[in-house]
């Protein structure tokens, strides 16, 4: 019999999933492989089949997205039941991902920002004497390890195919890869990036300059041109593609192993390029990098060290 | 917030300069606010802005980092890092919500252990007036 697996999103934007239907024909031969019993974006299983099925006979669940409500905490719940192996799949579930920047405010302020003084969705709606609900809303966002044990993690955003293919490959090996393992390469990703050997020993910028300010030489390292480039405090594997399209490294395989904090680790990285020594210059440079927060943890601070901007700090408003 | 409040602070100083100047308020004798944990570092510039997030997460109300003064770095820069870091990192720190006066760098040399009472004591009361640096956690789990 093939093993069974599963897919299913949380707070995330669909991405992952393209990246699963991304292997195009090789789709066919995953099929071959193993079942598919419940991909809520392409196949038409139900949240009740999924109940109806014994503890842990589903082999493999792939989950993507972050935990922000109710209902995505309950679905994790039940897949990690029903589930031998849970993989967090893409930077949303391993570490809250572009979703997580709702840490920097709460559920009202989130509310209050998408309606105003508009109309408010109701959490129960009563039509006809049944009643319909909608998933509350978390104050913070979390990363699906949160909730349940996660044992493998696909990074990226989206992971890539050539990362999917090779987490399939690992995952069905009859020795599979020390539970925990984030199944990508663990060094930077400037250590295999094809403009690796432009950067200079020791760089001394007078301030970051944005893509769409400049025309960037296609051959020379982008943080050497004065782009905010995280290919130093990333993990490599995506095969540096953001690079190839002149587009500088945001971050989104996670730091190596051995980084506790992507964020701080970025900023003690990047802190260090800029040239001058005096203060009031520092300053002038880091005007450059008007969102610190978005910039250094675009994919991860829900795992950040501090996970949130303080309640108390932001209105104290809760839910 | 309990009545006798007393911040945390975790002060990272470095060995040739801070950390002699603390060494030599003790010897001396001058007294300061007991709030203050030190931790012995090589150089200002060996302060990863990971030690800094890392202390708040843990309940560190405060943090202070000493190096020597600019010109006088025994590594010849690692002062000028730690500033460059230390102001990326109070950009940061403010937008998730923690008060600039929690995080803090100063240049003390060997000679000024007046300078280590003064730095303790005022930031200690700044921290006072502030209150705790309460976090809170997801309600998910």
């Amino acid at each position: 019999m093939k093993p069974k697996v599963a897919f299913y999103w949380c707070a995330s934007c669909g991405g992952c999933e393209e990246a699963v239907l991304d292997l195009a024909e090789d789709l066919l031969e995953v099929t071959a492989l193993v079942d598919i019993v419940f991909w809520p974006v392409a196949l038409d299983f139900k949240e009740k089949d999924v109940e109806g099925m014994p503890d842990g006979s589903i082999a493999i669940a792939f989950i993507n997205g972050a935990i922000r409500t109710s209902d995505q905490q309950k679905m994790a719940r039940l897949l990690r039941a029903k589930s031998e192996l849970v993989v967090a799949f893409g930077v949303c579930a391993q570490s809250g991902g572009v979703p997580g920047l709702a840490n920097l405010t709460d559920a009202a302020g989130i509310l209050e920002e998408a309606f105003g003084d508009g109309v408010r969705p109701e959490r129960e709606y009563r039509v006809d004497g049944s009643s319909v609900t909608l998933p509350k809303l978390f104050d913070t966002v979390v990363p699906l390890s949160a909730v349940i044990p996660v044992d493998y993690y696909v990074p990226g955003c989206p992971p890539t195919p050539k990362i999917v293919a090779g987490a399939l490959t690992a995952l069905l090996d009859p020795h599979p890869p020390a539970k925990g393992a984030v199944l990508a390469p663990d060094h930077a990703l400037c250590e295999e990036c094809p403009r690796r050997d432009s950067r200079p020993q020791e760089l001394r910028l007078e301030r970051f300059r944005r893509v769409s300010e400049t025309v960037l030489d296609t051959e020379k390292c982008l943080l050497a041109q004065g782009v905010l480039c995280l290919g130093a405090a990333t993990r490599a594997g995506c095969e540096a593609r953001c690079i190839a399209g002149n587009m500088p490294c945001t971050g989104c395989f996670g730091p190596p192993s051995r980084v506790r904090d992507f964020g701080g680790k970025a900023i003690g990285a990047i802190a260090s390029v800029l040239g001058s020594n005096d203060p009031d210059e520092v300053e002038r440079a880091l005007e450059s990098i008007p969102d610190p927060a978005g910039t250094f943890y675009r994919y991860s601070l829900p795992t950040s060290f501090l996970e949130r901007r303080r309640m108390e700090a932001s209105n104290g408003r809760g839910n | 917030m309990p009545e006798e409040y007393e911040p945390k602070i975790v002060a990272f100083f470095c060995n040739w300069c801070t950390y002699l100047a603390a060494d030599l308020a003790g010897t001396s004798r001058i007294k300061y606010a007991p709030n203050t944990r030190v931790i012995r570092v090589m150089c200002s510039g060996r302060v990863d802005p990971q030690f800094v997030l890392d202390a708040f997460a843990k309940g560190a109300d405060g943090v202070l980092i000493g190096g020597c003064h600019p010109g006088d770095c025994h590594y010849q820069e690692g002062n000028y890092k730690a500033l460059r870091r230390f102001r990326l990192l109070q950009r940061l720190v403010s937008q998730m919500g923690i008060e600039p006066e929690r995080l803090r760098l100063e240049w003390i040399s060997a000679a000024e252990g007046d300078r280590v009472r003064a730095v303790i004591d005022e930031m200690t009361a700044q921290l006072k007036a502030l209150g705790p640096a309460r976090r809170s956690h997801a309600e998910a789990a």
